[in-house]
């Protein structure tokens, strides 16, 4: 235990110490906000630059129905003739609006012209659509003696209340919030897997290509060496993860009060409040954050810790067997192709089944099959599992665990003194056997 | 117990091949014992077998009389003919884990430290990275790593490979002091000539069998030929080869000396020295009179290609 205990500071600390660990751990947060920042300001700088559109509307049918917004301003050119209105527009308007004079306001049906160089984006296509479409409408009703105001008035919007068997309401969108916490706590698992089980890998290639390992294996038991590098490792990883919560707090709360964004629940802000408060957006906020506070929250956390450690110990001591086997990282790809795959598979069933249906055969299955479950399972619990479920998947992945690592430990023990070629599946399977 | 290493019986398969053959070794308290063969014979693997990196199919160990157990790691120290060092790890640091690793308290380990880095003038290497240093540096390191705990049995793989001939000797004599101290030592090596000059106990491993095992003169005296080199002044050249051939199986040879001698290489057979003296000396003056004593490396050679 004391030489475990040995090994798995070693391993923190040459972890920890590393240059771009550091580095790494430091500059993916800021990374990470400045991406962020980056693109919504692109996204600022698409929408800011405003579309000058010219009308030319002869008759004057539609005269004030285009309405300038944000994104479009209309300017009216009427007045001039349609040469001159048509010359000015391709000089300092992105295009023109031509509304032709007609026997009847119905013709306009299809001789609405737009004249531009540029093909006009879809949205703007749909929108003069919309304005000329209730044109003709309301002009149709009144053909036909309707009053449009009145049949504005008359039209109802619904909105569809849904509600769980045990009484309470529950709120549209809230899959959509369910499988993100799910799939967060899925996708950061098979991340930290990947990353750390590569770092494990590394590790141990290095202490094979460093030659070190047959005087530290004099000194202690393989498998004591092999589990002190994950722990030692994962270790480094949960700190890395901590530093970034920590950091990602402290940059939320800058953003917050120096750059008054908005951030998450907006209830710190007093002003928000007031707003919210006045509308009834708040009771459906008051809601949702009531139905997240419902969910189970306890035994998310718990699961997820449970899954974590799982899934990151039965995968890292593959990478651990892997990175024995073999003498350097590039040799390692073949081998590590069948470790990704269930990986991937998992987040991808998972995004793609269980918001479907969460309690389907295929994300049920998923959930419990050893290698795809921390990561299945994770996105089903925000939508309730039965514990029966969950337990077997947990004992399934314990058990697998503890025989995928006793089989790792077998071919470590055996490819750490292995050095050369580059060993084949069928050489792999007898190494066990040694 | 008189041996500090007792082998007994050990066979060792890796899949359908035999790496150790029932193999039988006895390492004598206070000996440095060479073990000695061809590539692949079966060394390393006895080797791991003693540090307890692989355990044998069948057969035991003893060490110091007992059986092998994980306690018996502190006691031997291993220098393996792979070897290296974390690079990027201070050395300070890495040899405090190792010997830590090796069981050592960290103050014990530091104690340890203090006198060899002071013993070899290393002490401002302490801070430095290991692939800061040189190979022959780090192959010091290598060396105080191997030796810090006191292990009462050190065993050399290659001791001297990658040692220039300065290091090497300092090595050398490093070994031979901690041999005087009580420390046995068992060697494995190709090079004869340190063998010769190091070794009182051999045994000889080839194609995964023990071929040869015992003290270094009584394997010799094993492989004596009662063969003598004798230089001779004399006239009779014709006389002194009719009289020879009668008795022995003479042949030309070459040494070195001072005198324009004949020099004769004389396998005496079943016969004693001294006849062929009285012969030499009725004939002239004796020169030089040598029993031809094998080589290591002779009988390295002999053994291997015979059997």
């Amino acid at each position: 235990m004391k030489k475990l205990s040995l090994i798995i500071k070693r391993e923190f600390i040459a972890k920890v110490r590393n240059k771009s660990f550091i580095i790494m751990t430091f500059l993916s947060p800021l990374l990470f906000v400045g991406m962020g920042g980056l693109i919504g300001f692109l996204a600022s700088m698409n929408k800011d630059s405003v579309t000058k559109i010219a009308i030319h509307d002869e008759a004057g049918y539609l005269k004030g129905d285009f309405k300038s917004n944000k994104f479009t301003a209309y300017t009216d050119l009427s007045a001039m003739p349609f040469e001159a209105a048509k010359d000015t527009a391709s000089k300092s308007y992105e295009g023109l609006l031509y509304i032709p004079k007609v026997d009847s306001i119905q013709q306009l049906k299809d001789k609405v012209e737009y004249i531009s160089e540029d093909s006009p984006s879809i949205e703007f296509i749909s929108d003069v659509e919309t304005v000329v479409d209730s044109a003709l409408t309301s002009d149709n009703l009144k053909h036909l003696g309707f009053d449009a105001d009145k049949i504005e008035e008359a039209k109802a919007n619904s909105t569809l209340k849904l509600s769980k068997f045990s009484g309470e309401e529950s709120l549209k969108g809230l899959n959509e919030i369910k499988i993100a916490i799910g799939g967060m706590m899925g996708y950061l698992i098979m991340m930290f897997i990947i990353i750390y089980g590569n770092f494990v890998m590394r590790s141990v290639i290095e202490e094979k290509t460093n030659r070190i390992i047959e005087i530290i294996i004099s000194s202690v038991k393989p498998f004591q060496l092999m589990m002190g590098k994950i722990i030692g490792n994962s270790l480094a990883g949960i700190l890395q993860f901590l530093i970034w919560v920590v950091v990602g707090l402290i940059l939320a709360f800058l953003a917050q009060n120096f750059l008054g964004l908005e951030m998450g629940s907006g209830s710190v802000n007093p002003a928000a409040m007031e707003m919210a408060k006045q509308s009834a957006d708040f009771s459906k906020f008051q809601l949702y954050f009531n139905e997240i506070m419902n969910l189970p929250l306890g035994l998310m956390i718990v699961s997820f810790i449970v899954y974590f450690i799982g899934g990151y110990f039965l995968y890292s001591s593959l990478y651990a067997a892997i990175g024995a086997a073999v003498d350097s990282e590039t040799d390692s790809q073949q081998f590590l192709f069948p470790i990704i795959m269930p990986l991937m598979l998992g987040v991808y069933i998972g995004f793609f089944t269980v918001i479907n249906d969460p309690h389907g055969t295929v994300a049920t299955v998923f959930s419990i099959i050893p290698f795809t479950s921390p990561i299945v399972m994770l996105m089903r619990i925000p939508f309730g599992v039965p514990a029966w479920q969950i337990i077997l998947s947990m004992v399934l992945l314990f058990a697998t665990f503890t025989l995928v690592v006793w089989f790792a430990s077998k071919i470590y023990r055996v490819g750490i003194l292995m050095y050369g070629k580059r060993p084949t599946w069928k050489e792999l399977y007898k190494w066990l056997k040694y | 117990m008189n041996n500090i290493l007792d082998v007994q019986n050990v066979v060792k398969q890796y899949g359908n091949y035999t790496a150790l053959n029932n193999v039988s070794l006895q390492v004598p308290k206070g000996s440095i014992y060479g073990l000695l063969g061809p590539n692949g014979a079966g060394k390393t693997s006895l080797i791991r077998i003693i540090n307890q990196i692989t355990i044998p199919d069948s057969g035991t160990v003893l060490l110091d009389g007992e059986k092998l157990n994980l306690e018996h790691i502190q006691h031997i120290g291993y220098l393996p003919e792979e070897r290296g060092l974390y690079k990027t790890m201070k050395v300070g640091e890495q040899c405090l884990y190792l010997a830590q690793l090796k069981g050592l308290s960290r103050a014990e380990a530091q104690k340890q430290l203090k006198y060899w880095f002071e013993k070899f003038e290393i002490e401002d290497w302490w801070n430095k990275k290991i692939q800061e240093l040189s190979k022959g540096m780090a192959q010091k390191i290598q060396f105080v790593v191997t030796v810090l705990h006191q292990p009462k049995l050190l065993i050399l793989d290659e001791p001297f490979s990658g040692f220039d001939p300065v290091n090497a000797n300092l090595i050398k004599d490093e070994i031979i002091e901690l041999n005087k101290k009580g420390t046995s030592v068992i060697f494995s090596t190709h090079r004869m000539e340190s063998v010769e000059e190091m070794c009182d106990h051999i045994a000889l491993i080839n194609k995964s069998n023990k071929l040869l095992e015992g003290k270094l003169t009584d394997v010799k005296r094993q492989f004596r030929s009662n063969t003598f080199q004798v230089g001779i002044l004399t006239h009779d050249i014709e006389g002194l080869m009719y009289q020879l051939t009668q008795k022995f199986t003479v042949g030309q040879t070459d040494f070195k000396s001072l005198d324009n001698d004949l020099k004769l290489e004389v396998q005496l057979g079943d016969r004693k020295s001294n006849e062929l003296l009285e012969i030499l000396t009725s004939f002239g003056q004796v020169t030089h009179f040598v029993e031809k004593i094998p080589s290591v490396n002779d009988i390295f050679i002999q053994t291997v290609s015979h059997k």
